[in-house]
């Protein structure tokens, strides 16, 4: 690979600092070179986007639920505790 | 003329969150002796909790006592938390510390190794451009979890990333904490999360695509 440097950011460069991107931490110079890459590149756009989708399913995943048997454990534990405390 | 610039329903609220009440009410609550409030809290975090002990012990059994422990720890330090850090990082924080006093992992204390290529190299050609670019997929991936039907294998996919990369994705982008809470709560140097959180973001890309493409 290349350095990162000028105007040559590859595509295979570009994939590997989308979560800098992302996180804010590229140089100026990294962002504008990674930005002017994206402004001709529609593959590099879609797999930016394919990130941002990642992370915002990811995101909507709930915690499954807890069973009923194990709720019950649960108000069990913190009674314990409590009725120790006093 | 400018519009006031809404930011509701742009932060990603979780259903059970957005009806708990805030950190500081909640935790008033939980010293007050609250037992709704601590259900409510465990109803929020066992099963997060669990996920994340799972990759610091061996086994599923091992990983419930970790989290039992961790419970009574919390119950235990409700009274001395000073509310320095958020409840959330502070209940993660005890459970890594719980699942570290128990766990074995040899791996733990190894360095992040050099990063390698979070893209197939196949799909690139001489010149470091896309051959075999990525296909669509939001659209389809969109309409299953919208449809109920897609955080299921999310969850499952999470749980084959490699145990460092999983413990970040959980932390940072299931339950939503910044890169700085995450480093505290695992001990990481930023820019180590950094190229974990990059690897395992990059690695459910690619299950996505994997998924999805089947489809169409």
């Amino acid at each position: 690979m290349r350095l990162l440097r000028g105007r040559d950011l590859v595509c295979q460069q570009a994939v590997e600092l989308v979560t800098d991107y992302l996180e804010g931490t590229l140089s100026r110079s990294a962002r504008r070179r990674f930005e002017a890459h994206l402004a001709g590149c529609p593959h590099c756009t879609e797999y930016l986007a394919q990130m941002r989708e990642t992370i915002s399913l990811t995101g909507r995943v709930a915690p499954e639920d807890l069973t009923p048997q194990m709720r019950d454990e649960f108000v069990d534990l913190y009674r314990r505790w409590q009725s120790e405390q006093q | 003329m400018s519009r006031p610039v809404s930011w509701r329903g742009r932060r990603p609220a979780r259903p059970i969150l957005a009806v708990m009440d805030s950190d500081g009410e909640l935790l008033g609550r939980l010293r007050s002796g609250d037992e709704r409030a601590f259900v409510g809290l465990v109803e929020r975090y066992h099963e997060p909790m669990l996920r994340l002990a799972a990759s610091f012990v061996p086994s599923r059994a091992v990983a419930e006592e970790v989290v039992q422990d961790t419970w009574l720890a919390v119950l235990r330090g409700l009274a001395g938390f000073e509310g320095r850090s958020s409840l959330k990082t502070w209940l993660f924080a005890i459970c890594v510390n719980q699942a570290r006093k128990t766990g074995t992992r040899e791996h733990r204390s190894i360095p992040v190794p050099d990063p390698e290529p979070v893209v197939d190299p196949s799909r690139f050609d001489a010149s470091g451009g896309w051959s075999a670019p990525p296909e669509h997929w939001i659209e389809v991936a969109e309409g299953r979890m919208k449809a109920g039907k897609l955080a299921d294998r999310i969850r499952s996919w999470i749980d084959v990333l490699p145990a460092r990369q999983r413990e970040v994705v959980l932390l940072r982008d299931v339950e939503g904490m910044t890169g700085e809470e995450v480093c505290a709560v695992l001990a990481l140097s930023d820019a180590n999360q950094r190229v974990l959180l990059h690897r395992g973001r990059s690695r459910l890309r690619q299950l996505f695509e994997d998924e999805f493409r089947e489809v169409r």
